[in-house]
C-alpha cells in the first residue's frame, strides 16, 4: 500500500513542481508584497511592513471606479448571457434542418480573436469626424439622435462593454448548454408525454432540473471570468481605460505594475489580493447554493 | 379496456440513407386484446415488439391500420389523451424528485376541470404506492432505492391515474435473477389487483410463460402465434415459435418421413401418419425416455444433476445444435451408459414441421396435398 502511494506522488511530482513554482509560489509572493510598504522589484527593498497598500488601493478613485465598472460587468453580463444561451441552445436543439449549420455560426465567436472582435465592435459604435458609425445609424433611423458609444457618456460606454462582453462569452455556453441538453435522456420526455405534461412544466420540472449542474458550472466560470475581465475593455477603449473610466481590476492591477502609472508592485499586490477575495467569496456562495439545489 | 389491433403496420425510413427500402418494424399486426387480462408480447430483440407498445400508447404513428380502444379509433389520438400507462425498461424515474413527488408528476399535470385537490391526489399517491408496496420510501430519491423498488415506483407513477390499460417495456430485464422472480409475481398480483388490462413486452420466454394469461409470439414484425402460454408450447405453429419457448430449448434434428415414419437418420423414431417428405424434427427435451430398447439414440456425452433436474447432454451429427438434451427423472439415469444412449420418445411432445416453410405438419391431419 505505501509503495502504491509512492509510486503515485512520482507520478504527481511533475505537475505538483509546477504547480508548486509557477502557482502557489508567486501567490503566496504577491500575499507577501501586498504587505510590504513600497516594495522595489529592482532593488528587492521596502521601508515598512503594514496595510498601507490596501489603506491607499481602497482610497484609490481608479480602483474605485474599476471595482465599480467591474461588478456592474459581473452582474449584468452573467445572468443575461447564460439566459440568453439558454434560449438559444432549447431553440438549436428543437429544430431539426441546418442544426449544425447554426451551431457553427454560434460557435465562431469562440474561435475569433477577441481583440479582432473588438476592433469591429469599435467600428460599428464609434462616431468620428466623418461618421456617426453604423450602430448609430440605425438609431437615427428610429428617430433618436446620435450617440458617442465609444468616448460618451457613462452608460453608452457601459452598455457597449456589456453588449460586448455577453456576445464574447455567449458561443461556450450554448456549446455548453447544447450538449446538456441533449444528455437528458428521451425517455423522461417520453414519460412526460404520456402523463399530458405542459410544454412549460416539462421545461421548468424536468429539463432545467437535469441541467442544472452544467448551468451552475456557466455561473461559477463565468463570475469568475467576468471578474478578471480585462482585455475586452483594451480591444474597445483602448489602453488607457482610467481616462476612458472604463477600466476594470485586473486593468487597474497591470496599470500598477506597467502601465504610465505604473511601478509600484505592492499597491498592484493588494488589489490582486481583494479581486482574489472577492472571487473566492463569490464562488463560495455560488457552490453553497449549486450544492443546495442539485441534489442528484 | 379491450384493444383491438387491426392491420397494424409500421415502416421506418432506414438508417442508411443509401438504402431506399423502408425498415418494416411491424408488419400487418392484427390482434384483439381481452379486457382485464395479462398479455405477454413475446419474441427476440428487434422483432418489433417494443414498437407495437409505442404505438398502442400514441408515441408512434402506426404507416397504416388502426388501433381501437373499447372500439373507438384512438389512432390519432395523442398519447396523453389515450389514457395509457407506460412504465420504461430503465424506469425513467425523474431522478430530481423524490418518490413521492414522482409519483404525484401526472396528477399535477392535470388542468382546468380535471385539476384535483391537493387531498384527492395525496389519496391516489398514498393508494398508489400502498399498492405497489413502497409506501416506506417516499422521501427518497431514486438513486437510493434497489432496481426492484424503482421498479415498483414506476409501476405506481403509471397506475396513479388509474390508466385504462397499462403497458410495459421489459419490466423485468434491468434485475437480477432473483429479483425477477419475485418481481414477476408481484406484477401478476398487481395486475389481479387493480384489474387494468396489462401488456408487457419481452424477450424471456420463461417470464412470459410465467405469469401471462396469453401470449403473442412476435417474430421479424409479425405475429406468429397467439394463445395460452401453455398452448403454444404444446401446439407451435412453426419451427421459430418451437425454438423460441421452453428452456433447455426443443431439439431440433434433419429427418424425413418415409412410410408414416418419422426418420433420423437410419432410426425410424416414431409412427407419424403424413406423406413422405424432409422436415425438421423438434423433440423437446422432456420427450426422451431412457429406454435400453429405444428407438432413438444418440452418443452419451455426460450427464449433469442441477438440483431437481437430471439432464442427459448427447451429440448427434443431425441435430441442429451441438448438443442434444434430455431432462429425465433422477431415478432414470442409472440406466443411461455411454457410448451410447437410447430413448423412446413421446410422441405428443415430438414436433414434426416442413423442412422449407417450417410449418408445422399435424400427423394424420393432412392429406396428400403436397407431393
Amino acid at each position: 500500500m505505501k509503495n502504491k502511494n509512492l509510486k503515485a506522488f512520482l507520478y504527481l511530482l511533475p505537475a505538483i513542481l509546477f504547480l508548486g513554482v509557477f502557482m502557489v509560489y508567486p501567490l503566496i509572493d504577491v500575499l507577501v508584497y501586498s504587505f510590504e510598504e513600497g516594495y522595489n522589484s529592482a532593488s528587492q527593498s521596502f521601508f515598512g511592513v503594514g496595510a498601507y497598500n490596501y489603506s491607499y488601493v481602497l482610497h484609490d478613485t481608479y480602483f474605485l471606479q474599476a471595482l465599480k465598472n467591474t461588478f456592474i460587468i459581473v452582474i449584468i453580463t452573467v445572468p443575461v448571457s447564460t439566459l440568453l444561451a439558454l434560449l438559444i441552445s432549447l431553440g438549436l436543439s428543437s429544430i431539426k434542418p441546418l442544426r449544425n449549420l447554426f451551431q457553427t455560426v454560434y460557435f465562431l465567436p469562440y474561435v475569433t480573436n477577441t481583440l479582432a472582435v473588438g476592433l469591429v465592435f469599435m467600428i460599428l459604435f464609434k462616431k468620428t469626424a466623418y461618421t456617426d458609425g453604423l450602430v448609430n445609424l440605425v438609431i437615427k433611423a428610429f428617430g433618436a439622435g446620435p450617440i458617442d458609444f465609444i468616448d460618451g457618456p457613462y452608460w453608452a460606454k457601459m452598455f457597449v462593454m456589456c453588449f460586448y462582453t455577453v456576445w464574447v462569452v455567449l458561443p461556450f455556453k450554448i456549446l455548453i448548454l447544447t450538449s446538456a441538453l441533449a444528455s437528458v435522456k428521451d425517455d423522461y420526455y417520453k414519460a412526460a408525454k404520456i402523463d399530458g405534461t405542459p410544454k412549460f412544466r416539462v421545461f421548468t420540472k424536468i429539463t432545467l432540473p437535469m441541467i442544472s449542474p452544467m448551468i451552475f458550472y456557466l455561473v461559477i466560470t463565468g463570475f469568475i471570468g467576468a471578474f478578471k475581465a480585462y482585455s475586452d475593455e483594451v480591444a474597445i477603449f483602448g489602453t488607457d481605460l482610467n481616462a476612458a473610466g472604463m477600466n476594470t481590476v485586473v486593468g487597474y492591477i497591470y496599470d500598477m505594475l506597467y502601465g504610465d502609472s505604473g511601478g509600484y508592485p505592492s499597491y498592484a499586490s493588494a488589489a490582486a489580493i481583494i479581486l482574489f477575495l472577492i472571487v473566492f467569496t463569490v464562488t463560495v456562495i455560488n457552490l453553497m447554493i449549486s450544492k443546495r439545489k442539485t441534489v442528484y | 379496456m379491450k384493444i383491438t389491433l387491426e392491420h397494424l403496420t409500421k415502416k421506418f425510413r432506414s438508417k442508411n440513407k443509401k438504402d431506399p427500402n423502408d425498415v418494416i418494424a411491424v408488419n400487418d399486426f392484427s390482434y384483439e386484446i381481452p379486457e382485464g387480462k395479462l398479455i405477454g408480447l413475446l419474441g427476440p430483440s428487434g422483432c418489433g415488439k417494443s414498437t407495437v407498445l409505442n404505438l398502442i400508447c400514441g408515441l408512434e404513428k402506426p404507416t397504416s391500420g388502426r388501433i381501437l380502444f373499447d372500439g373507438v379509433d384512438v389512432s390519432d389520438v395523442e398519447p396523453e389523451h389515450r389514457g395509457i400507462g407506460l412504465v420504461f425498461q430503465n424506469y425513467a424515474l425523474y431522478p430530481h424528485l423524490n418518490v413521492y413527488q414522482n409519483i404525484i408528476f401526472p396528477l399535477q399535470n392535470l388542468r382546468g376541470k380535471d385539476k384535483l385537490p391537493k387531498d384527492v391526489m395525496d389519496k391516489k399517491v398514498m393508494d398508489a404506492a400502498r399498492l405497489v408496496q413502497i409506501e416506506k420510501y417516499l422521501e427518497r430519491r431514486p438513486a437510493e432505492l434497489s432496481g426492484g423498488q424503482q421498479q415498483r415506483v414506476a409501476i405506481a407513477r403509471a397506475l396513479v391515474k388509474m390508466p385504462k390499460a397499462l403497458l410495459l417495456d421489459e419490466p423485468l430485464s434491468n434485475l437480477d435473477a432473483r429479483l425477477r422472480l419475485q418481481t414477476r409475481e408481484e406484477l401478476r398480483r398487481i395486475q389481479r389487483e387493480t384489474g387494468i388490462t396489462t401488456i408487457f413486452v419481452t424477450h424471456d420466454q420463461e417470464e412470459a410463460m410465467s405469469i401471462s394469461d396469453y401470449i403473442l409470439v412476435m417474430n421479424s414484425g409479425r405475429l406468429d402465434q397467439y394463445g395460452k402460454p401453455q398452448d403454444i408450447y404444446d401446439d407451435p405453429k412453426n419451427l421459430f415459435v418451437a425454438k423460441f419457448l421452453g428452456t433447455p430449448p426443443i431439439n431440433v434434428f434433419e429427418g424425413s418421413i418415409k412410410n408414416k415414419k418419422l426418420v433420423i437418420g437410419e432410426e425410424e423414431t416414431l409412427d407419424f401418419d403424413a406423406p413422405d417428405r424432409d422436415v425438421w424434427a423438434g423433440i423437446r427435451p422432456e420427450a426422451m425416455i431412457p429406454d435400453d430398447a429405444g428407438a432413438f439414440g444418440c452418443e452419451l456425452e455426460r450427464i449433469e444433476v442441477m438440483g431437481r433436474d437430471t439432464s442427459v447432454v448427447c451429440r448427434h451429427p443431425l441435430c441442429q445444435a451441438p448438443t442434444v438434451r434430455a431432462i429425465i427423472a433422477a431415478e432414470q439415469a442409472v440406466g443411461v451408459k455411454p457410448p451410447v444412449a437410447r430413448f423412446t420418445l413421446k410422441p405428443s411432445k415430438v414436433l414434426v414441421f416442413d423442412k422449407n416453410t417450417e410449418e408445422r405438419i399435424r400427423p394424420g391431419a393432412e392429406a396428400e396435398d403436397e407431393k
